[in-house]
């Protein structure tokens, strides 16, 4: 039995009946690395905040999400928090805003581990200050007195990454996670990662739009397409030849070195003309 | 659920409006005159909510005190909007020593009480409408000004207005085209608070005998004149408070239902 | 030998935020010949920002002076800066703010054409709504999109009338910031295309900010490397590819990464 089951999963919103997810179904086992590649607006975040319970009320959902053989769907919000941060964790894409601007970075990521773990003050500041060294950040004492503001970029989205692994889930999300980094933070921020899970054992879902950054992360990865999966495969075969024809374009277009400097660079539409703009 | 509050708003302010504009040719009885036989009856036929102490019917009162109502919300909220949004637009714009200057002097404003300012017109005009509006509106500036001054600091930190600035676009140009566009639904709301704060006012400052003098009647004088017959007569102090209160609500859900409706990017919402 | 297009000596920024002073540029020299195309690559804080806004004449120097074909421009005042506001158009990085969200396409677009600071370096006849149809084509935008506001385009279309709203003064020097890094890697390679194709066909300019070394390798023959607000290596991009001198940048090009079991940057087919 796989860690995450998702079945025929289909999302709907609002009045309208906005369709999100189109039956939608994969699966995770314990310590696997997932990527889901897609543009925005494929559903790819709608489905990492599926799996957290986190979609706004007005979502419409059918199929089955289960975590360690329980069904997630229908549970209450209690039974959702119990796993949140704990089981589960998610890191978003923008590091500020993730991070509450008025309490001490150390607070809040004592916060998560006291809540699940009902650790006392004491040891939960020695655990914070040492997963903040683990996640590479220098002088992690100090990170953890400062205030969200008074850090980069690249520090802040670590200390993000550190609340998500403080509790040892066994599914970490990760919702473009270095998008808005730097490259040089980037791949400091990749690596940190990649150790960390392989530390811990915990399987990853690696959500982006950037076929190289999953590609460092991730064995197995899936591409999304309206909604839909419209191929999976390892990180190898999927990028050295792909099937479904936006996969083809993508993978051609990402590859900017492979074209001569002022030619004309690939465009998905010249692979797959399906429905976008 | 925005468009509710939307028509709700519309209504209960197409109301108001329409009220006052009926009392323009026709009211049921003359709002003025005494007539001393009928004081004090209640709620019924023909007076349908009764008689004051004067024995003048109360709807009448009522329908022709829509229209101060009105008329001091509309000039009040005028003279701030006039005044109080340039002033903010330019301390954001410009900043700086004009800034500070503005913001400074909108604090003292502030700081003054609308019904200090009334007693004052008052004291030296005579107590009216003019003056009660004139006080209100001079209150409700800095409240104006402010929020015109922080909706522009927004609008100028912005990549549009550097591409205007950009393509040659000058100060005015890009106050009158990106500010202006960009801060009229915060304005709006401020506005719909405004007039509703504006009736309020009026109907205190006619309550304590600042506005409106007798016979004009007025929602807050027609208070004050229901005070002393309240053991008495409780229903007649009903009336005008629950008209103030329907035209308070009505403005600010009109207020609130405006500003969603307005915006573009709301508009696709389902 | 001509003079060159842009020179730069000795350009220093200083922003005081709060009682601390932070450098954003602390001496940087700079040589642009017309036609050239020039990548300027850094990481945040590395300055690149504020000098191409130096550049563009939207923001003055602490100290060191811009010339804009032999004329001196961090010392006009804004209205004598015409000539420069006509020639240099700035395509900001993102998208979704960098378009006044209230403003119909069609507005936007010729906005640059409407301020009386560039209409002077103009031709007197310029047609607005022909040029709005030909840059909308130039894009590959239908011409209905004039009618229509901001948020109902997409991030690469969005991205596409901002460099619709550059062209449209037709100007002799573009300068793009982070053109593509808030869109999504699918939707580069369309807008890359286009830049290439307008390069080519309208004999610009182009200087291209970006964090991005595969972008700027594309898209330029000239390559600055920033950091912390100075200039640590520059030359023609092919040889800094090939043979990166300084420590920092070969720490940049080893950080791209790249698809598993295909080489870097460095060892490209191109």
């Amino acid at each position: 039995m796989s860690l995450l089951e998702v079945s025929e999963l289909s999302i709907e919103f609002g009045r309208r009946r906005v369709r999100a997810l189109d039956g939608v179904s994969f699966s995770i086992d314990a310590g696997q690395r997932l990527g889901l590649i897609g543009e925005s607006g494929s559903g790819k975040t709608v489905t990492a905040l599926a799996i957290m319970g986190l979609l706004a009320p007005n979502a419409a959902v059918s199929g089955s999400i289960r975590l360690g053989g329980d069904e997630l769907l229908g549970l209450d919000e209690r039974e959702l928090a119990r796993r949140r941060g704990n089981l589960m964790s998610m890191v978003f894409q923008e590091p500020m805003t993730a991070l509450d601007p008025t309490m001490r970075v150390g607070r809040q990521v004592a916060e998560v581990l006291r809540l699940h773990a009902g650790t006392e003050s004491g040891p939960a500041r020695e655990r914070v200050v040492e997963i903040l060294g683990d996640v590479g950040l220098d002088d992690p004492e100090r990170v953890a007195d400062s205030f969200p503001h008074q850090l980069s970029g690249g520090q802040r989205q670590r200390a993000i990454l550190a609340m998500a692994l403080i509790n040892s889930p066994d599914l970490v999300i990760c919702d473009e996670p270095t998008t808005a980094l730097d490259v040089t933070v980037q791949a400091m921020v990749l690596e940190k990662l990649d150790q960390a899970l392989s530390v811990s054992g915990a399987a990853c879902l690696f959500i982006t739009h950037d076929l190289a950054v999953v590609s460092q992360v991730c064995n197995q990865v899936m591409v999304m397409l309206d909604g839909q999966i419209v191929e999976t495969g390892s990180v190898e075969k999927l990028f050295s030849d792909p099937v479904h024809p936006y996969t083809r374009g993508l993978v051609a277009t990402a590859r900017l070195d492979q074209v001569q400097p002022g030619q004309r660079l690939p465009v998905v539409e010249d692979f797959y003309a399906g429905g976008r703009q | 659920m925005k468009r509710a509050q939307l028509v709700t708003g519309l209504v209960l302010v197409g109301a108001v409006i329409f009220a006052a504009l009926v009392s323009l040719v026709w009211t049921p009885f003359d709002p003025i005159q005494v007539v001393p036989g009928q004081r004090l009856h209640g709620p019924g036929w023909p007076n349908l909510l009764g008689t004051d102490g004067f024995g003048i019917d109360i709807f009448s009162r009522l329908l022709v005190g829509a229209r101060t109502t009105l008329i001091v919300g509309i000039i009040s909220v005028g003279i701030a909007a006039v005044i109080g949004v340039p002033l903010g637009v330019l301390a954001g714009q410009v900043g700086g020593w004009l800034d500070q200057l503005v913001m400074r002097v909108s604090d003292v404003v502030y700081a003054f009480p609308a019904l200090l300012l009334a007693i004052l017109l008052a004291s030296v005009f005579g107590a009216s409408t003019l003056t009660a509006m004139a006080a209100i509106g001079v209150a409700s500036i800095p409240a104006f000004a402010r929020v015109a001054r922080a909706g522009t600091l927004q609008v100028v930190a912005s990549d549009f207005v550097l591409a205007a600035r950009g393509a040659g676009t000058s100060r005015w140009g890009i106050a009158v085209r990106h500010i202006g566009p960009n801060i009229a639904p915060v304005l709006g709301v401020q506005a719909s608070v405004g007039f509703a704060t504006a009736i309020l006012a009026e109907a205190a400052l006619s309550y304590l005998g600042l506005g409106t003098p007798r016979p004009t009647p007025t929602w807050g004088n027609m208070l004050r004149d229901a005070q002393q017959y309240l053991f008495v007569a409780p229903l007649q102090a009903v009336w005008p408070g629950l008209a103030i209160a329907v035209a308070v609500l009505g403005f600010n859900l009109l207020g609130d239902g405006l500003r969603d409706y307005l915006d573009p990017r709301l508009r696709e919402l389902p | 030998m001509t003079e060159p297009l842009y020179r730069a000596d000795a350009l220093t920024r200083t922003f005081t935020t709060g009682g601390r002073e932070v450098s954003a540029l602390a001496g940087v020299d700079l040589e642009l010949a017309r036609g050239g195309r020039l990548g300027i690559v850094g990481e945040s804080g590395s300055g690149k920002s504020t000098l191409v806004r130096l550049l563009a004449g939207l923001d003055r120097p602490t100290s060191g002076q811009v010339w804009f074909e032999g004329r001196e421009i961090s010392a006009l005042p804004e209205r004598e800066l015409g000539f420069l506001r006509a020639s240099v158009q700035l395509v900001f990085q993102d998208p979704r703010s960098s378009l006044n969200p209230r403003m119909r396409v069609g507005q936007i677009i010729t906005e640059p054409l409407r301020s009386r600071l560039v209409r002077r370096q103009l031709p007197a006849d310029v047609d607005h709504q022909q040029r709005l149809e030909e840059v909308l084509t130039a894009v590959d935008l239908p011409p209905d999109a004039a009618e229509r506001y901001p948020h109902e385009f997409s991030g690469g279309q969005r991205q596409r009338i901002a460099i619709a709203r550059a062209l449209a003064p037709k100007p002799e020097v573009l300068i793009a910031d982070e053109p593509v890094s808030a869109l999504d890697v699918s939707v580069r390679a369309q807008v890359l295309n286009l830049l290439t194709d307008l390069v080519a066909s309208a004999g610009l300019t182009l200087i291209v900010v970006s964090h991005d070394l595969m972008v700027v390798r594309h898209l330029c023959d000239q390559l600055a490397v920033m950091r912390a607000g100075r200039i640590v290596e520059s030359g023609p991009t092919q040889s800094i590819y090939a043979d990166p001198q300084q420590d920092y940048t070969k720490a940049l090009l080893a950080a791209v990464p790249r698809i598993r079991g295909t080489g870097g940057p460095t060892q490209s087919r191109g």
